[in-house]
């Protein structure tokens, strides 16, 4: 290994990497996310290896693994390179006909393809539906890299952003750059990040210590960028953080990781070890005289611990709880420390802007936020999976155009972005366009970029009901408004969801949520209202069938609803019967079956089990 | 020295002090229930919160933890200030219905009534005498455990440590622990060990015990 002492050795290698690669060489590329890692990609990438060295085709096809492309439903992915031949949901099996077809004999394995609703086949990754419309500038560089090679980032251009930084620029141009960028940050609240590198910077520090710390807790429910971006393109994140420290002039960074992410806190280790050994991490960075190191520090996994200052006690070893800002952590942070908290998403767009420039970067997007954003698209949607798109996209782009519409030709209802404490924005707002300061002003907000879709089947209250309780269960339980008041709606919710409703719950709903918003210590109580009140904001009607009526119109409330069987549909086969845990259905073959009320539990397995949709739920 | 407005008044107290003391130093009465003067600030309860004008908007802040600043404008008794302190003092009565302290403060309020679930902890989780031990007796007897609604107050493996002093410290500051005064001690409408003659207002059996409500102990509902 040799150490790079300056910014031309660095260029040096680049083009010597560069030189000794041939881009007409095939390529198979098998992505090894997370998510791939469920499909057996580990097994593809085994029979890849096995099946090109028998064939003694070893040295003239390579084969790497790369990070996450987005699309994980369906993994494994693998993509072939010159020509970008992308083929989904590969199985080992799959193999050998693709190395005798695709590599040898340079035809397609069609069934592999993806094929459109018109049954169109489309060979390339980029002409997919689902990666058309998006705008890939900071995941982009996931599929083509290898993580645990330096050399695959070296080769599309790494380090070069900080080189720049570094050997030209200032520490407060670099921090003037990123203001222009406009670059807000991703982790949720959308803050400046040129500011607070600049408040960080200035903030007076005995002996002159500060930090840089990168969160990497991500935990929201469904969303998995930031554990996308750190086992797919770990050393992007370094970089971002080590032009960070230059600018506010720290020495010490850490990247905060929950312990369920084991693959990111390896490829990360692989990542900073592989940097240390290249003389771009740790003492004289890049001969400048400069030192900077990160510390990998692993959390228990607890959401509250995502928030700045409860992520900073427990970095200090201490109960993860918040306490109040009113004492900014860039001036009081780690250790009452000047501390920089940035999110990953963050800190990867830093290399982008140092590198293409502020007036490049903030041409992407909107106003008051500038370049693209990575959601987690999931729910009642044909396609899931992570989807980078520019700011002031609408809602409508994103949930038709790249994920396909709804499956099942059901309707679209509502679509809650935010994270557990985000709200739900209806379908009469779906050309919404979405940045930061409009899905706030719809009583919803940015958070980290979840997007979980729903569809006609879906009740609002129950869905309301879910997601404080994911919240009463991860408060810190702290301060009042927030342990007791979320715990109060909790029990208010369930019980409108079980008929015990009573008229005044809605409202009593609505005070509670305003007091928990207005009066509680840290954001997880003030935001977790916003599911409660915004849908009563856009779907009052439903709460009050649930309070009224005693109805839930989406027939999802357990004990409002029941299943009966249609004398017309029913053809007797008794498919029901047995899908029946209660054992509630009996009937005589081929005559009409009935559900027995006393035991049905409404779990609606018979509905499932039906072929002939004679389940009826009212 | 700061500078700031409190309820229209102008005062100037020194830098690192905290808006609540700030007021009481004024003579207006905020109530608090995991402030302590000795203790650090906290944080938790959220009982004392006020509002803090931004030109045309307002912020609610827990006063005890909120450092005074130049030019600060702090209105301490608005109509959106009592009526989230009556719904929190609502959520702690509905957390521990027969602690006498917070039975005084709802009276006080004028909240005589609890809609939510009553599920008694005994406990508010204020933290005042985790802090006592730890500040005042340097010990580290009792901490919290748990997280969300399972939170509470114990000791290490539920034994008494080797820390504990016994000092009864934390016993003594704590505003629930304490037992509910029981009708058959009144003497006169006053109850002989807390004196608490504080003017209740609004209950409507009031019979001047000095207690909030009732008469057949502290209960509000
Ligand atoms: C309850 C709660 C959970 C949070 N979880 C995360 C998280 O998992 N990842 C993250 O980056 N930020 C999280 N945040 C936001 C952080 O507090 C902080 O604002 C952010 O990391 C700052 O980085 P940014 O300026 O780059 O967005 C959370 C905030 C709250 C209130
Ligand atoms: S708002 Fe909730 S999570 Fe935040 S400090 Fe209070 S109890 Fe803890
Ligand atoms: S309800 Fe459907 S599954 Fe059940 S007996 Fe009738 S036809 Fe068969
Ligand atoms: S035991 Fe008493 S002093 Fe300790 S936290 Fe609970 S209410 Fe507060
Ligand atoms: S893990 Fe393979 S596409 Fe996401
Ligand atoms: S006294 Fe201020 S929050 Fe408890």
């Amino acid at each position: 290994m040799k150490r790079l002492r300056s910014a031309t050795e660095l260029e040096g290698f680049r083009q010597e990497i560069l030189a000794a690669r041939d881009p007409n060489k095939p390529c198979v590329t098998i992505c090894s996310g997370t998510g791939c890692h469920a499909y057996s990609c580990e097994r593809v990438s085994q029979a890849f290896t096995k099946e090109l060295k028998s064939r003694g085709l070893q040295g003239e096809v390579d084969v790497r693994r790369t990070g996450c492309h987005g699309y994980c439903e369906r993994g494994t992915i693998v993509v072939i390179f010159p020509e970008e031949i992308c083929y989904l949901r590969v199985q080992p099996e799959d193999v050998p006909e693709i190395i005798a077809t695709t590599l040898i004999e340079k035809k397609l394995v069609d069934r592999l393809l993806y094929q459109d609703e018109e049954g169109q086949k489309i060979v390339h990754e980029g002409e997919i539906p689902f990666y058309k419309h998006q705008e890939r500038t900071v995941f982009g560089s996931n599929r083509f890299i290898d993580p645990r090679s330096i050399e695959d980032y070296l080769a599309v251009g790494g380090y070069s952003a900080l080189a720049k930084a570094l050997c030209s620029m200032q520490p407060e141009e670099i921090i003037g750059e990123i203001k222009r960028s406009g670059l807000r940050g991703r982790g949720g609240g959308g803050f400046p990040t040129g500011m607070k590198w600049e408040s960080c910077r200035n903030a007076p520090s005995p002996a002159g210590v500060r930090y840089i710390i990168c969160n990497a807790d991500e935990g929201d429910p469904g969303a998995y960028m930031d554990r996308s971006l750190l086992e797919g393109n770990p050393h992007s994140i370094i970089e971002g953080m080590i032009i960070g420290a230059c600018a506010i002039e720290s020495h010490h960074g850490y990247v905060y990781v929950r312990h369920e992410y084991p693959l990111a806190v390896e490829n990360l280790g692989i990542a900073l070890e592989q940097a240390r050994e290249y003389g771009l991490l740790g003492e004289d960075i890049l001969g400048s005289g400069f030192d900077f190191d990160i510390k990998i520090s692993r959390g228990g996994g607890a959401f509250i611990c995502g928030e700045s200052t409860a992520l900073m006690a427990s970095l200090e070893g201490r109960i993860g709880e918040p306490r109040a800002k009113h004492i900014h952590t860039v001036i009081n942070g780690l250790h009452g420390r000047p501390t920089n908290l940035n999110n990953v998403e963050t800190w990867a767009n830093v290399p982008l802007i140092i590198n293409h420039g502020a007036d490049w970067y903030s041409q992407i997007g909107t106003a008051n936020s500038k370049g693209t954003k990575i959601f987690s698209l999931v729910g009642r949607i044909n396609n899931t999976g992570l989807v980078e798109v520019p700011m002031g996209i609408t809602l409508r782009e994103i949930i038709f155009d790249i994920g396909g519409g709804i499956p099942e030709g059901r309707k679209f209802k509502a679509v809650q972005t935010g994270g557990p404490s985000g709200g739900c924005i209806p379908e009469s707002l779906v050309d919404l366009p979405v940045d930061f300061d409009r899905l706030v002003e719809a009583g919803s907000m940015m958070g980290s970029g979840g997007m979980i879709v729903m569809d006609e089947t879906t009740c609002m209250v129950d869905l309301a009901k879910y997601f404080v309780k994911f919240l009463t269960e991860e408060s810190c339980g702290k301060c009042v408004p927030c342990r007791e008041g979320l715990d109060r709606m909790l029990d208010i919710l369930t019980d409108i969801t079980e008929g015990q409703g009573k008229p005044s719950d809605i409202e009593l709903l609505e005070e509670l949520g305003d007091v928990i918003r207005g009066t509680s210590l840290c954001a997880l109580g003030s935001t977790a209202p916003n599911p409660v009140l915004s849908t009563i904001k856009y779907f009052r009607d439903e709460y009050e069938a649930h309070v009224n009526e005693k109805r839930c119109p989406a027939g999802v409330c357990k004990a409002l609803i029941t299943f009966s069987i249609d004398e017309e549909k029913c053809t007797g086969c008794g498919v029901c019967i047995k899908s029946c845990p209660q054992m509630a259905i009996s009937g005589e073959k081929k005559k009409l079956h009935t559900i027995d009320q006393e035991k049905c539990i409404a779990c609606g397995l018979c509905r499932d089990a039906c072929k002939f949709e004679a389940v009826i739920v009212s | 020295m700061v500078e700031l407005t409190i309820d229209g008044i102008k005062t100037s107290v020194p830098e690192g002090t905290t808006v609540l003391e700030a007021a009481r130093e004024m003579g207006i009465i905020i109530p608090a229930l995991c402030y302590h003067p000795g203790l650090t600030p906290y944080g938790a309860c959220r009982v004392c919160i006020v509002e803090v004008v931004k030109g045309s908007q307002s912020l609610l802040e827990a006063s005890c933890t909120l450092p005074v600043a130049q030019g600060q404008t702090i209105i301490t008794s608005s109509a959106k200030v009592s009526q989230a302190r009556k719904v929190i003092i609502e959520l702690l009565l509905a957390a521990c219905p027969n602690s006498k302290t917070l039975q005084d403060l709802a009276a006080s309020m004028g909240v005589n009534r609890v809609r939510f679930k009553i599920k008694d902890k005994n406990c508010i989780l204020c933290g005042l005498c985790v802090r006592y031990c730890k500040e005042q007796m340097q010990s580290g007897g009792i901490g919290f455990v748990g997280r969300g609604t399972s939170r509470r107050v114990a000791t290490a493996f539920g034994e008494t440590p080797e820390e504990c002093r016994n000092c009864n410290g934390c016993e003594w500051i704590c505003p629930v622990c304490e037992r509910a005064c029981m009708a058959g001690s009144l003497t006169d409408g006053v109850c002989g060990r807390c004196l608490n003659l504080a003017p209740v207002e609004t209950c409507p059996v009031c019979t001047h015990c000095s207690e909030a409500v009732g008469s057949s102990g502290h209960r509000v509902y």
